[in-house]
């Protein structure tokens, strides 16, 4: 967001104010008397503006935080591991958050957002109408990224596709074609000894099965299921496995998300993903070959030397590499689609590549990239390498019903607040309160106006301590019209008429509001930059109004007293006006010829 | 014109005026007592912290729930294994609050909840916090207050003068212990939302200090240059005169909060507004209390330890001490300090001072008559 920047400016702002009152008495009513219509016009043209730009971006209300709309929050917290402590930074924070988002949005949510806030935080909100448990355990696993070895891998749904750019466009029956080898391949490098059954039983398809295979079999089941094909019905998991991929229309968000859900890395499993033309492709792909953790990092470079594009580059550990060179030497001979690998994260293929020959610790993947595809590659491929885990900090449930609850409740108690300010003001200033009156709705307009720009703008998100927090500015901004009021009825004691009275006033009043502003604004900023959660929210509406009140007293407050200072109603005193000389007790002039020093002092107070 | 305006133009002309810096023994004595207070409060007591602050679960049934608090307890510990608080509020909900739990272990006790007082799971608004998140916030928080203070000493400083900044400084702790002593005493429950208030306690309470000794600052700039008044009876003068404004930025400050108050505690029950609402308010009372009782007479009392202003102090009191032999309707220094120098002054100066020397300020005067 963009005001700690600003706060610079307004912290020079004050002092440099202040020389300037600090040596006045020549040139005290010029400028700010001068041309008081320009400000009011200026005042107006932004909120016109504003009002315009609102429409414009089509959001009319200022976008409610979760705890206003209803909905989902979570907080997550990094959790770096041991001895990594600076993995916690700026780059695997935001990989971290752009992986979070492609889960969560998979779920089929449009407006759930992902975000860092503070240092080593993640906050996930995800609006009603959710299923919030489905999202947090989309959000709360760790992302698994694999290395697989595709089997075979057609077009996902009703819609054929029309050509596989990175890769030549292969159907299944070619995957049957190199059965034999591809099977032997798989039991050799990777032989799956564990429960596997387990991991299964969370496949949805697989529990109405119950699936009773020995271990024995389903060892092997992996091999063999790349190679078997339908025919090979005694191995009931292979075969459902083969269903499953069958039966997989991958143009469906549904399916999508359940593809492969659960599948255990050393088995073989199906998978959806886009490719570069953003068709919807499904696979049958073997067991993990190289693992997430095993990449070194990830980088999309350009190529200048051959021309050849965005290209993303892989750096492997010791173990990777390994391994990598393994599976590369085996691919590499392969035809297509087997010559493939699907990089696999959290279930989905992200990219495709083939190999062409093998390859040791480095590799490149090349293509058509785009620089921004390219970039998303590198991030999805060294998020796999993030020596972060995320635990869960903070989950907060909002039903739509308390979520609205709240929203009226701070909005009445904004409006109680409003009112009795506005009564106090009456009361007390009467005529004068019109003008506190009118700066505090061009206040509240403006902050109104602010709000719902800030929210396609930069992800502002009104939530209850925000709200609390433009109720408590009410009094910041009334107090600065307080300021400038009572040093304007001090000058009339003085026994000044009004007009210039409101000018001496203003230089005054003016340093005081800056210098109190200012403070006010540097517990926001600080408040701001330094926590988290709810108590940013609240920082964020104190700073914006405190900057709004400045604005309005420059620009709205002062031009309007000195325009109403020429106004009969309020020049010559009247008794409503809040500025009746003898009701505030000026000194008559005959006394004060009499007693001049004291005025004379006070005049400075 | 309301009593209030009467008292300020006759604060002004300096008719009435309390003599806050003549009396700060009693004020530093009163404050000294309230903080030790609430310092004792703090450490027998210790403060209540909410679910949020030790990890745990609060979950919040939808309105008009006929399970009585009993019940929904016993639903609750069976349900989680752990101590449950209910609290019924206002429109009929529950509000039931587990500690110590995971957050793992939150969404069946939610299940299980939802199953025992027959309301849909998605009806449950839940708030599940692991144990590190709450320490989090409240670390950031004193992180936030650290750099606050150092950068809000450092503006004043420069702004000001270092004993400004010092009194504010003083002031501001002032206002942050009794707001948590108050908060040990009645046993208010510490939640996020009353760290927020706290933390907004600091710019208010700063906010207001900070106009007084804007005009203090005005009033005291040829203070050496005059030998009418020390330097605490300006500042004392400072305070009268921006009293009503104290008063007027006290009250509109509290009325909003105080509308919050009223809706978070009454129609919602509990929760942030509450929260936040309850801080401020005990801490803008405070805040307003020392920056006119604490602060000022603060900045007088280490002023006038400066070699300058006891110069200054000697040359005033034998001012006066040669002005009593003149006609002089008011002792000089007899309680009300406003009424008594004023009124003293222009006896001094006589006539001759006309209009005309207003604009120039103070010193040109006092120039005059030494």
């Amino acid at each position: 967001m963009s005001w700690p920047p600003a706060r610079r400016p307004g912290a020079r702002r004050p002092e440099r104010e202040y020389e300037k009152v600090a040596a006045p008495k020549k040139g005290r009513n010029a400028g700010a008397q001068s041309k008081p219509w320009r400000s009011l016009a200026l005042i107006l043209i932004a909120i016109v503006g504003l009002t315009a730009g609102m429409f414009a971006s089509g959001q009319t209300t200022p976008r409610l935080g979760i705890d206003l709309a209803g909905g989902t929050s979570i907080t997550l917290r990094a959790e770096p591991e041991a001895g990594q402590e600076s993995a916690i930074n700026k780059t695997n924070m935001d990989t971290a958050v752009s992986i979070m988002e492609r889960r969560v949005n998979g779920l089929g949510v449009s407006e759930a957002e992902v975000q860092t806030q503070g240092d080593r935080n993640i906050i996930v909100n995800i609006p009603k109408g959710t299923n919030s448990k489905q999202a947090r355990e989309q959000v709360g696993t760790t992302a698994k990224l694999y290395f697989r070895p595709v089997i075979a891998r057609e077009a996902g749904g009703a819609a054929p596709t029309p050509e596989a750019s990175s890769s030549p466009s292969a159907g299944s029956g070619k995957a049957e074609d190199t059965k034999e080898k591809d099977g032997k391949k798989d039991e050799s490098s990777s032989p799956s000894p564990s429960a596997t059954s387990q991991g299964r039983a969370v496949t949805d398809g697989l529990k109405a099965d119950a699936s009773p295979s020995p271990k024995a079999s389903e060892s092997k089941g992996s091999g063999d299921g790349d190679g078997g094909g339908k025919g090979d019905a005694s191995d009931p998991q292979n075969s459902k496995l083969q269903a499953e991929y069958a039966a997989l229309d991958c143009t469906k968000p549904d399916q999508r998300t359940t593809a492969g859900k659960g599948a255990k890395p050393d088995e073989a499993t199906v998978a959806c993903g886009q490719d570069s033309q953003g068709q919807w492709q499904k696979y049958l792909l073997g067991p993990a070959e190289v693992d997430g953790t095993d990449v070194d990092d990830a980088q999309a470079v350009y190529d200048t030397q051959a021309g050849t594009g965005w290209k993303v580059t892989l750096g492997f550990t010791d173990k990777g590499s390994k391994k990598f060179a393994s599976i590369t030497g085996k691919l590499a001979q392969q035809q297509s689609p087997q010559n493939e690998f699907a990089i696999v994260l959290d279930g989905n293929v992200v990219s495709n590549p083939y190999v062409t020959q093998s390859l040791s610790s480095n590799a490149e993947i090349s293509g058509n990239f785009t620089q921004e595809s390219a970039k998303n590659l590198a991030n999805v491929l060294s998020y796999g390498a993030l020596p972060l885990t995320f635990k869960e900090d903070s989950v907060t449930t909002v039903t739509a019903a308390l979520g609205g609850e709240q929203l009226r409740a701070g909005l009445i108690a904004g409006a109680i607040g409003l009112a009795l300010v506005v009564a106090y003001l009456l009361i007390y200033y009467r005529g004068l309160s019109f003008i506190a009156i009118a700066s505090l709705l061009v206040s509240a307009a403006l902050t109104y106006l602010i709000m719902s720009l800030l929210g396609p703008a930069i992800g502002f998100a009104l939530n209850l301590p925000a709200v609390c927090g433009a109720i408590v500015a009410i009094g910041i901004t009334a107090d600065s019209f307080i300021v400038y009021f009572e040093r304007v009825r001090d000058e009339i004691r003085e026994g000044r008429s009004l007009r210039p009275s409101v000018e001496r006033a203003w230089p005054r009043a003016r340093r005081t509001i800056l210098v109190s502003d200012f403070v006010s604004f540097l517990a926001a900023a600080v408040l701001f930059a330094v926590t988290v959660g709810k108590v940013q929210g609240f920082a964020f509406t104190l700073g914006l109004t405190t900057l709004l009140d400045v604005v309005v007293v420059f620009l709205f407050t002062k031009p309007l007293l000195t325009l109403m200072a020429r106004r009969k109603f309020f020049a010559s005193g009247h008794k409503w006006s809040g500025l009746d000389p003898k009701a505030l007790g000026a000194k008559p002039p005959l006394r004060r010829t009499r007693r001049p020093a004291g005025p004379v002092e006070t005049k400075e107070a | 014109m309301s009593k209030l305006g009467t008292l300020g133009a006759r604060l002004h002309h300096g008719e009435v005026g309390y003599d806050f810096v003549k009396n700060r023994k009693i004020w530093y004595g009163i404050s000294i007592l309230i903080t030790i207070t609430a310092i004792v409060g703090l450490a027998v007591r210790g403060l209540h912290m909410g679910i949020e602050f030790q990890g745990g679960a609060v979950f919040s049934t939808p309105k008009n729930m006929s399970v009585s608090v009993a019940q929904a307890e016993e639903y609750a510990e069976e349900a989680s294994g752990h101590d449950a608080i209910v609290q019924k509020l206002g429109d009929g909900s529950l509000r039931i609050q587990v500690a110590g739990i995971d957050t793992k272990a939150s969404d069946t006790i939610k299940e299980q909840l939802s199953e025992d007082l027959k309301v849909e799971s998605e009806q449950i608004n839940a708030e599940l916090v692991g144990p590190s998140w709450g320490e989090q916030i409240a670390n950031k928080a004193w992180q936030g207050l650290g750099i606050f203070l150092v950068l809000v000493v450092i503006y004043l400083a420069i702004a000001f003068e270092w004993r400004m900044a010092f009194a504010a400084f003083v002031a501001l702790i002032h206002d942050i212990t009794i707001t948590v002593g108050v908060y040990a005493l009645v046993g208010f429950e510490v939640t996020p939302g009353t760290v927020i208030g706290l933390l907004t306690i600091l710019g208010y309470s700063l906010y207001d200090t900070v106009v007084v000794f804007d005009s203090l600052k005005e009033q005291t700039k040829d203070i050496t240059k005059q030998t009418r008044w020390t330097y605490s009876e300006i500042a004392n003068r400072s305070i009268n005169s921006t009293l009503v404004r104290s008063i007027n930025t006290t009250v509109v400050a509290l009325l909003p909060v105080a509308g919050l108050l009223f809706i978070g505690g009454g129609v919602l029950g509990a929760g942030m507004l509450n929260d936040i609402s309850l801080s401020l308010f005990v801490g803008l009372a405070a805040g307003a209390y020392s920056s006119i009782f604490i602060a000022t007479p603060l900045v007088a009392d280490l002023k006038e330890r400066d070699p300058a202003m006891k110069a200054l102090k000697k040359r005033v009191l034998a001012k006066r001490a040669q002005g009593k032999s003149a006609p002089e309707p008011e002792p000089v220094g007899s309680g009300g300090l406003g009424g008594g120098t004023q009124d003293a002054a222009p006896a001094v100066v006589g006539p001759r001072n006309q209009p005309a020397s207003r604009s120039r300020g103070r010193g040109r005067p006092s120039g005059k008559r030494r």
